[in-house]
């Protein structure tokens, strides 16, 4: 994604478009243009701001300043003092006092640049993946040097925690704790997984790094197993991500010959082998007890827990699993320091989380950003608007297992405390982003036949409960539906979480449980009226 | 990726099964590459694959097709010459794909899971390709299209003709 200098939202609501905010976008377009920095500067409209009196505001990042009621006379003089000069022009700035409602949260957040920040994809597309050399230049396996030679596993787990790195997989549990339980497990023999299973709908982050930069993995792998005294590690890599196998089968051989993998690393008496084990496609195998079954050449259906895999995983030895996300802050926390990881973000959620952003908007792709960006400035700024000027009724996070949020959540910042309280799932990073033209019940269909076909059948309330649920979404989209069908799901969408074995069906209730939250007025237009507001569902009267 | 032995009678199941057993060492670990292997290099994993893998690593032919049938890229059954799979996932759902599902199930007139009469095709429906950014996407046998809309349908199977 191309970065820019400064960002210029204007609103286009309602009530700022009856004021002109159509011109003033225009004229921002000619005037930015005729001082040619159009390269430099990106310019988006942004709805849903709501009404106020400084309408229409043209809100200028990375400062953040707020200027309004913006008139199109006024544009010539903004764009030379601001944009061009880069002076404050303070005279067009909107009164505080008459900024309220959803505004008022852009001037919280000054100096908390939305900008991309890459850490864990900071390789990714400027090196050649299949060259090590390349790597080491752009100071690949520093890291592994310094803590071989200059830290004990003690330490390696210290600046770990002292970072507050949390799992990237989805759950957020601290990295440094996890690393503790593994290397205080009793047990001679230690291994080391890299949840690369990437299945979650909407996510392909996994896939990028291990594409771009393969070498990172290999490496922050080696410095966790020497943390936690593991000697074997294995990939766990979906088997659609051929391309990615190839690379790192490669990447592989490269550090074995160059003797960062092996016998005697870097002649400290650490010894580490790595392996690349392909799954064959299955959504569940991205639970850690099921790809450790995989891993064993078995049905990959999860074992209950507790034990825990830190202390009887692979083979029922201790294992650390940690997912491709995590690992790969590992070696720039430990280049850089605990203090230096700890700048970025938020004082819970440190560090940077990589979406994808996804569905009805105008740009999408992925992004390195810091913990504690709004859904608003995704779609804003980044994802440059809703497509067709159609406006933003709901996103889809962290893929089908994550949350589904209304705009009223919009502003929440996206680190896991916030989105804990909000009871909101940050889940993979996924950001499916959908417009007034998605139906709810139609998505939450979608959502749940993908658990219905995912489920591995082993427990009951998973199998039979995500099959039920289909049922009567299916029944619901027909015009089939029947007021107490709502009752039922609800209650299907909390067996499913306080029954199911493992982390598929216990998430799997949740799209259930958020469209009834926060949309239950167009579920119920289905039924009582037999419409569907979005239009959507077929409606034709066939049960299922 | 490994290349599909081209269909027919002359496919020598025992040969390929043997190969794939012998790459791996025949351990019991590496059941899921030997059985990748195989379903590479056939299209899908035949009964008498299964009936060497179960003599030659002393594992229950009930045992091999409870792990061969779990995961969804194996095959147990003969597949058409071309494999479709299509992303059902929501992200290609919401961009559009809904109306490209319908036609390629119209174009081809078989169903999810079928086979078309004459083993051309075989369609199947799948989770995330992880390729979602360009959504609604499919894959014919190894290659992606993606931003699919449904007039392009027509144009991208008779290249497969």
């Amino acid at each position: 994604m191309q970065t820019t200098r400064s960002m210029v939202l204007v609103s286009s609501d309602p009530h700022s478009m009856d004021k002109g905010a159509e011109e003033v976008f225009q004229k921002l377009s000619e005037q930015i243009k005729s001082f040619k920095l159009q390269n430099e500067i990106s310019l988006s409209k942004v709805s849903d701001i709501g009404r106020n009196d400084a309408s229409p505001l043209v809100i200028v990042y990375p400062e953040a300043i707020i200027y309004g009621p913006v008139r199109p006379a006024d544009v010539p003089y903004l764009v030379e003092e601001h944009l061009y000069k880069g002076r404050v022009a303070s005279r067009l700035q909107a009164p505080t006092k008459e900024l309220s409602g959803k505004i008022a949260w852009i001037s919280a957040r000054k100096g908390t640049l939305p900008a991309e920040q890459r850490i864990v994809m900071q390789r990714a597309g400027l090196i050649d993946p299949d060259s090590i050399e390349d790597y080491i230049i752009h100071d690949g396996y520093q890291a592994l040097g310094k803590v071989l030679s200059e830290m004990s596993p003690q330490d390696v787990i210290t600046s770990i925690k002292d970072s507050g790195l949390r799992g990237r997989g989805g759950a957020g549990f601290p990295t440094g704790l996890k690393w503790d339980f593994v290397a205080n497990a009793e047990g001679e023999k230690k291994y080391i997984i890299c949840n690369a299973d990437e299945s979650e709908p909407g996510t392909f982050k996994d896939r990028l790094i291990l594409e771009g930069d393969p070498h990172n993995i290999i490496e922050s792998m080696a410095i966790a197993a020497y943390a936690v005294g593991a000697d074997e590690g294995y990939i766990y890599i979906r088997g659609e991500y051929m391309l990615a196998q190839t690379r790192l089968l490669k990447a592989i051989m490269q550090a074995k010959d160059m003797g960062f993998l092996g016998g005697n690393i870097f002649d400290s008496g650490f010894n580490f082998t790595l392996h690349i084990h392909g799954g064959a496609g299955a959504y569940i195998c991205g639970e850690e007890p099921a790809f450790i079954e995989s891993i064993e050449g078995k049905r990959g259906e999860p074992r209950p827990r507790p034990p825990y895999p830190t202390t009887n995983g692979l083979w029922d030895k201790p294992t650390l699993v940690n997912n491709v996300e995590t690992l790969a802050n590992v070696t720039p926390i430990i280049r850089n320091g605990s203090d230096w990881f700890k700048s970025f973000g938020t004082p819970s959620s440190t560090g940077t989380k990589v979406y994808t952003i996804l569905g009805n908007v105008n740009v999408t792709g992925l992004i390195e950003v810091p913990m504690g960006i709004t859904l608003r400035e995704v779609i804003s700024i980044y994802a440059q608007g809703m497509k067709n000027e159609s406006s933003f009724k709901l996103a889809q996070t962290g893929g089908s297992s994550g949350s589904i949020i209304p705009a009223s959540l919009q502003d929440t910042p996206m680190d896991y405390d916030s989105f804990e309280k909000a009871g909101v799932s940050m889940g993979s990073g996924a950001l499916l982003i959908c417009s007034e033209e998605t139906c709810v019940v139609d998505l939450a269909k979608v959502l749940i036949n993908f658990f219905r076909k995912e489920s591995c059948g082993k427990c009951n309330p998973c199998r039979i409960g995500n099959q039920r649920a289909y049922q009567m979404l299916t029944n619901i989209s027909e015009g089939l539906g029947k007021m107490d069908d709502l009752d039922k799901l609800d209650e299907m969408s909390k067996w499913l979480y306080e029954m199911s074995n493992c982390g598929l069906g216990q998430t799997a209730g949740s799209p259930l449980k958020d469209i009834l939250h926060h949309f239950r007025a167009e579920v119920e237009a289905h039924i009582k009226l037999k419409v569907c507001p979005a239009g959507v569902c077929p409606m034709s009267g066939k049960a299922y | 990726m490994t290349e599909k032995v081209k269909q027919g009678p002359e496919i020598n199941v025992i040969r390929i099964t043997d190969n794939a057993i012998d790459q791996f060492h025949a351990k019991r670990e590496e059941l899921i590459p030997i059985l990748m292997e195989i379903n590479q290099k056939i299209g899908y994993i035949p009964r008498e694959a299964m009936k060497e893998i179960s003599s030659r690593m002393r594992i229950p032919q009930s045992q091999l097709y409870s792990v061969a049938s779990f995961y969804h890229m194996f095959f147990t059954k003969k597949t058409g010459s071309h494999v479709i799979k299509f992303c059902e996932s929501a992200p290609c759902h919401v961009a559009g794909g809904r109306e490209v599902w319908e036609s390629i199930q119209e174009q081809l007139r078989i169903g999810p899971d079928e086979t078309s009469p004459d083993e051309k095709w075989t369609l199947i429906s799948t989770s995330c390709l992880g390729v979602c950014a360009v959504g609604p996407v499919m894959m014919v046998d190894d290659d992606i299209y993606g931003n699919l809309t449904p007039d392009q349908i027509p144009d991208i199977l008779a290249k497969y003709e």
